[in-house]
């Protein structure tokens, strides 16, 4: 592994499958337990660095720091010198100079994770950078598919919406690329980004006509905080050409699943009765997501400092 | 490897076994865990019902499924296997990169009110042993807990004692002991290797 994970394609498939199979052992040791907190990271220190809002991704990183034994402080922007002006380098190394060995970083600006990487000695974990990236999340939904279809080669993923402003497609098409699966974005064009025909996917925009075919529909959200333009005429056209209801649903195999990264607009992108259905991991996703951090975490400071 | 060492006398030449230099070879594997298994259920009396054998992963967990297939054939009574991995509780994991885990699998019934005997190939500075005992601790709260292994080497860093030991093998530091199995390196076989 590097020292960083800033985004999928620092993974190989050998470390993606490490990180996964590791993500499996440490849910099978934990499970049943009284004690879900292992001694591996004592006296470590990760530091929760969040420029922007999160409830899922920070509360994972913080449950799986502290489930490691690993002492996490929480920055989030908000009431912090950031807003007296502080820059994200001096914040970084003020940081580090109180001695914490990993930044998880969450930030509104696609890069400044890299950015940050290289101002720090500690490893550099990327929870999302604008439309960039979020490789945590991209394990996570790896590692749902993996247990709930037994398999990761071959098998056909949807990417279903607004993959124009989605840090979690754009890591989940290089990730699932690298573990074998077959990825198709599925979008109005306008929320396709530019070069899109270079990534290792396919592009449809019929869901209508990929859904039979697919063993794995993954919804995302619309994001219309970061939308300043008119991607598609009404929030009713999209959803009823690009939401996933019950009778798109329908159409789908028998051992088809369906996933959502959070948080869900229900009614627009996903029905409720979907999200709610046999066919969603929705839930499993985010308890996933601790075991993935676990897993990511303890490789990355879990052995002697490079 | 010329030679066996000096410190390790080798039980080869009785039998002429093919493996020259072999501190035990598979018949003895297979006699020392027989051994073994009559003494888990002389020790244990009554107790026998709520034996669990735990093996530390790599070369404990076959170990301990075949200590308990022995106890099952010569006292009839079932026995519980499972594994712990002791890598997340290891004391050492800061000095070298990091490591791979194993599996964790314990019965369904779990371990609390047991007697839970541990088992290991090679006791050596009875760190592992501590690690596992950190781990029990988190797993549940046995009855009591006790140690078998395989080969006892010496040179303990932590008041940490087996208590059915295969075979005690004075040893320098400076020695390794390589235990082979089947069921992770296609043959039973154990040789002490260095000076």
């Amino acid at each position: 592994m590097k020292r960083h994970l800033l985004e999928a394609d620092d993974l190989d498939r050998a470390d993606a499958t490490l990180v996964l199979d590791t993500a499996a052992q440490i849910e099978a040791a934990l499970t049943g337990r009284e004690v879900k907190k292992l001694p591996t990271l004592r006296g470590r220190t990760v530091v929760n660095l969040f420029y922007e809002d999160s409830t899922r991704t920070r509360i994972s990183f913080e449950l799986a720091a502290k489930r490691l034994s690993a002492d996490v402080i929480n920055f989030s922007a908000k009431g912090s010198s950031v807003s007296k002006g502080e820059s994200l380098k001096d914040t970084a190394l003020t940081l580090e100079a109180m001695g914490s060995d990993a930044i998880v970083i969450r930030h509104g600006a696609s890069g400044a994770p890299h950015q940050l990487a290289s101002w720090v000695r500690g490893s550099v974990v990327n929870a999302g950078d604008g439309t960039h990236e979020h490789p945590t999340q991209a394990l996570l939904d790896a590692y749902t598919i993996r247990a709930r279809l037994g398999r990761l080669e071959g098998v056909r993923v949807a990417v279903v919406g607004d993959v124009l402003h989605s840090r979690v497609a754009r890591s989940n098409v290089r990730l699932l690329h690298t573990l074998g699966a077959e990825v198709t974005l599925v979008a109005p064009p306008t929320l396709l980004p530019v070069g899109v025909g270079s990534w290792p996917a396919e592009v449809s925009y019929d869901l209508d006509a990929v859904l039979p075919k697919a063993d794995v529909v993954m919804m995302l959200r619309v994001q219309a905080e970061r939308m300043n333009a008119s991607y598609f005429p009404s929030a009713r056209e999209y959803s009823r050409r690009y939401g996933l209801d019950a009778r798109r649903m329908a159409a789908l195999g028998d051992d088809a699943i369906v996933m959502h990264p959070g948080p869900m607009n229900r009614g627009m992108e996903i029905a409720a009765e979907v999200a709610d259905s046999v066919r969603s991991t929705i839930v499993e996703q985010v308890g996933n997501g601790v075991s993935v951090r676990m897993a990511v975490l303890y490789l990355l400071l879990g052995g002697a400092p490079s | 490897m010329a030679g066996s060492p000096p410190a390790a006398p080798s039980s080869r030449d009785a039998r002429g076994s093919a493996s020259p230099g072999a501190l035990l070879t598979a018949p003895d594997v297979a006699r020392v865990v027989d051994r073994m298994a009559h003494q888990l259920i002389e020790k244990a009396g009554n107790g026998l019902g709520d034996l669990v054998l735990v093996g530390i992963p790599t070369r404990g967990a076959p170990l301990a499924r075949r200590l308990a297939a022995r106890v099952e054939a010569f006292s009839g009574t079932p026995i519980d296997v499972g594994t712990v991995d002791i890598t997340l509780y290891r004391d050492d994991l800061r000095l070298r990169g990091v490591r791979a885990l194993e599996d964790t699998v314990l019965p369904g019934s779990g371990i609390d009110g047991r007697l839970v005997v541990l088992v290991d190939d090679v006791l050596f500075s009875g760190r592992s042993v501590r690690a596992a005992l950190d781990a029990l601790r988190d797993l549940g709260r046995p009855r009591a807990v006790q140690l078998a292994v395989l080969i006892d080497r010496g040179h303990r860093e932590l008041p940490i004692r087996a208590d059915y030991v295969g075979k005690n093998v004075p040893t320098s530091r400076a020695q390794s002991v390589k235990v082979r199995l089947a069921e992770t390196d296609g043959a039973d076989e154990v040789r002490v290797e260095g000076e």
